[in-house]
């Protein structure tokens, strides 16, 4: 049977990738969804229908996993520089102002959705929705348990990379397509800024994907499994002591990658209003939103899968030896595991956010080309001779 | 004096900026077509509505013009429409943040022109308040100068601090920003039962918060790198620009009118050497750079804090106005008073000819006159340093459009 996954409708060209290289994972065909609707299939609807509607049922969850993540983020970032400034934040709506982002989501909804006069019409009104569609794709190979997946690629992490870049396409689109100058500043900062940061980005994620021998984020936090507990997390220097460097280059690219201050050049307020989506309201602006806050969670799991044990924590491996493994006490434990490891990331990133100034434009050049980019490799030539030459002969490795 | 004198761009565009130790970076030299850009009348970094015209070769800037007017009140003709003591309040108004020292100013003017005393409680409390308000004064400068930075934080700390200055500025005279509280002759009122002991608690938090925001964001590393060696005015500028207040101080340059031509009680706090004139080094770049001024600003609060400790000390129960009657007629004649404001020499310049409403009310802004050296030292700057440069200067446009 033509097995179908449901990313592939957001990216044809990376699955032609990684079938290519590595051919389909033995998870492929367990997709939770596909394997239901299997099940309960009348006999009179066609087997291609199949996947179609998983595809639709995916694209369904995912979008309501990215809402869900954004609102949710969107009520931390404000309780977050609320309380680093001395203040409380949103306690109107609901407790604490939990319902805050509901009543924004209204109101962004019900917003005069407005395009500027000589605004090329048509990259307008794409540019958000491309942006929010890349992030909605990578998302897609965000695995939330060992079995709970979209899309279990062999080169997972290679897709996020690959997808998360095209939203800066949305970005530059944006920029140009509003006719304003100040948009268009934004919009060129961004591209000048995603470009310098993926390679650092990517070349500080080989250290821990050399470790593991794996693109699968799965097999990562598999990897990082066993019988030390936290202490086979690919973080710890006994590991690789190239990892922790990795690990703070992977972090200022990923702040750099998702607009946070220090390096919100893209949108710095204070300098270009509100950079590329200065021209933008309602809803569109609010897609924008949605892949910062989703792009920074998702960015953070990826951290965690590979510097962070992924699914391994304690309360994970509680919960297996009392539930069983793959049991759902098991599965749910994975899932919080990851959640709260991916969120102290973006608590992190905001903490940052709320506590530095903005760096110039020319000093975030520099630090990318001339100091990220190198250590960056430092770090995997380093991590490499390790892996070769020591880690074999490390008992705790074997 | 002709003005067509050139200096020395704090960048050059082939030289590249400089560096500590004398390095250089280079940039590129690609020329693209260079684009005007309208910073302002709604921009979040220009400080209220002024516009600065932007010429831009990608994020480096080739020139720069403020335009002004937009908050333009009238307030010197009304300061010839209006008997003198109903133009108090408009005094306020001018440089909002710092209204008391705009009410001593204008005080001190049309007091000289009479010829009285002032009681000396009432000296006192217009010290201490002129003080406070500086105080508060710069907070909001180095706030809104972080928040131009990028720094968000330290504003509302900032913020937090000036909340408490305008809770005591009420309960001594009702108003939290336009106070017209400095009155001719005296002030309006004396101090409430236990506010000075207020005060002294103030100070005494102020000067314990004042070192967190120092440490946060004066010394914070990016703060500096974003601020030294960006739109450096040399002593030589600073001096032909007519530059005053702490954009003079920032480029060393001794001179400050509380010590230079006192008034007031300032005569006796500099006798008794009660605080200093910091004055910029250069300490993390070039001498007269952003930060320097920043750091001006930030000691400037400490002395402050001083003065108002001085105050608190010497301070003695009496009378804080003198028999001044509802209409003044003031007697014919012409004064010029300039005093120290948180932003240079505020100058009032009034003339009578006996009537109850003054001939001419001539005001000269510091903020105006500092945002002079605006189209100076954009010029080779980045875009964003634009920003710290506009943010350095710390305009009030109520002030330089009046």
């Amino acid at each position: 049977m033509l097995t179908f996954d449901p990313a592939i409708g957001f990216s044809s060209a990376v699955l032609a990738v990684q079938s290519a290289e590595s051919g389909l994972k033995d998870g492929f065909g367990t997709n939770a969804i596909q394997d239901f609707l299997v099940g309960v299939k009348p006999e009179y609807v066609p087997a291609w229908a199949v996947p179609l509607t998983a595809i639709g049922i995916a694209i369904g969850i995912v979008l309501a996993i990215v809402s869900v993540l954004a609102m949710f983020s969107t009520w931390l970032e404000r309780k977050v520089s609320g309380h680093i400034q001395c203040r409380f934040g949103p306690m109107r709506v609901g407790w604490h102002g939990w319902l805050q982002p509901l009543a924004d989501g209204v109101k962004l909804l019900l917003k005069e959705d407005m395009i500027p006069l000589g605004a090329d019409r048509t990259l307008y009104v794409i540019a958000p929705a491309l942006v929010l569609a890349s992030l909605l794709g990578a998302m897609a190979a965000f695995p939330l348990t060992e079995t709970f997946y979209f899309a279990n690629f062999g080169l997972g992490i290679f897709m996020i990379l690959a997808l998360t870049s095209t939203t800066t396409i949305g970005v530059v689109m944006a920029g140009w397509s509003s006719n304003s100058k100040w948009s268009l500043y934004g919009a060129m900062r961004e591209a000048a800024q995603v470009v310098a940061y993926e390679i650092p980005l990517g070349i500080s994620l080989l250290v821990p994907i050399m470790v593991a021998g794996s693109f699968n984020l799965i097999e990562v936090s598999q990897g990082q499994g066993g019988g030390y507990g936290i202490l086979n997390w690919n973080i710890w220097p006994w590991v690789n002591p190239f990892m922790l460097p990795a690990f703070v280059l992977f972090f200022v690219a990923i702040l750099a990658e998702t607009k946070r201050a220090p390096f919100d050049l893209p949108e710095a307020e204070s300098e270009l209003v509100a950079g590329f989506m200065t021209e933008y309201s309602g809803i569109r602006w609010s897609f924008f939103f949605m892949e910062e806050y989703a792009a920074m969670f998702l960015y953070c799991v990826v951290g965690s899968f590979f510097f962070f044990g992924g699914f391994e924590s304690p309360v994970t491996s509680l919960a297996e030896s009392v539930g069983g493994t793959n049991s759902l006490l098991h599965q749910l434990g994975a899932a919080s595991t990851i959640v709260l490891k991916g969120f102290a990331g973006v608590f992190l990133m905001m903490w940052l956010r709320w506590t530095l100034p903005r760096v110039r434009i020319d000093q975030v050049m520099t630090m990318g080309y001339k100091y990220l980019t190198p250590l960056a490799l430092v770090c995997v030539l380093g991590a490499g001779l390790w892996e070769a030459f020591i880690a074999p002969h490390l008992w705790w490795r074997s | 004096m002709s003005t067509t004198k050139t200096y020395e761009p704090s960048i050059s565009r082939t030289e590249g900026r400089p560096l500590a130790g004398g390095e250089r970076e280079y940039m590129i030299d690609v020329r693209t077509q260079d684009m005007e850009v309208n910073m302002g009348p709604q921009h979040p970094a220009t400080h209220g509505v002024m516009r600065v015209l932007v010429r831009a070769d990608g994020e480096l800037i080739t020139g720069a013009q403020p335009h002004l007017g937009y908050l333009h009140r009238c307030a010197e003709k009304i300061g010839e429409s209006v008997e003198w003591l109903q133009y108090l309040p408009y005094t306020d108004r001018y440089d909002y943040l710092a209204a008391m020292n705009n009410n001593l100013g204008y005080s001190m003017a049309v007091e000289k022109l009479m010829g009285i005393e002032i009681p000396r409680r009432a000296m006192m409390l217009r010290t201490l308040c002129a003080e406070l308000n500086r105080i508060g004064s710069h907070l909001i400068a180095i706030g809104t100068y972080g928040l131009d930075i990028g720094a968000f934080t330290p504003f509302l700390y900032m913020f937090r601090e000036r909340e408490w200055m305008m809770a005591l500025f009420e309960k001594i005279c009702g108003a939290r920003l336009t106070y017209s509280y400095i009155r001719i002759g005296g002030v309006f009122n004396d101090a409430p039962p236990g506010w000075l002991s207020e005060v002294e608690a103030f100070c005494d938090t102020f000067e314990v918060k004042w070192r967190e925001y120092y440490d946060l964001l004066i010394q914070n590393h990016i703060f500096v790198k974003r601020t030294a060696d960006i739109g450096v005015i040399t002593r030589e500028m600073a001096l032909d620009f007519g530059l005053t207040g702490p954009m003079l101080r920032g480029s060393a340059i001794d001179w400050d009118l509380r010590r230079d031509t006192p008034y007031e009680l300032y005569d006796e706090i500099c006798k008794d050497k009660a605080f200093e004139i910091p004055l910029a080094s250069g300490e993390k770049g070039t001498l007269g750079d952003c930060w320097d001024r920043a750091w001006v600003r930030a000691m400037e609060m400490m002395e402050s804090i001083k003065i108002v400790r001085w105050c608190l000390d010497k301070i003695e129960p009496g009378p804080v106005i003198g028999d001044i009657p509802k209409t003044l007629r003031i007697p014919p004649g012409e004064a010029y008073v300039g005093i120290e404001n948180p932003r240079g020499e505020l100058g009032h310049y009034v003339v009578s000819d006996g009537g109850k409403i003054a001939v001419r009310c001539r005001v000269r802004g510091p903020s105006f006159v500092n945002l002079a050296v605006l189209e100076e030292l954009m010029p080779g700057a980045l875009l964003a340093d634009t920003i710290a440069i506009i943010g350095s200067t710390d305009i009030v446009v109520g002030e330089t459009d009046r």
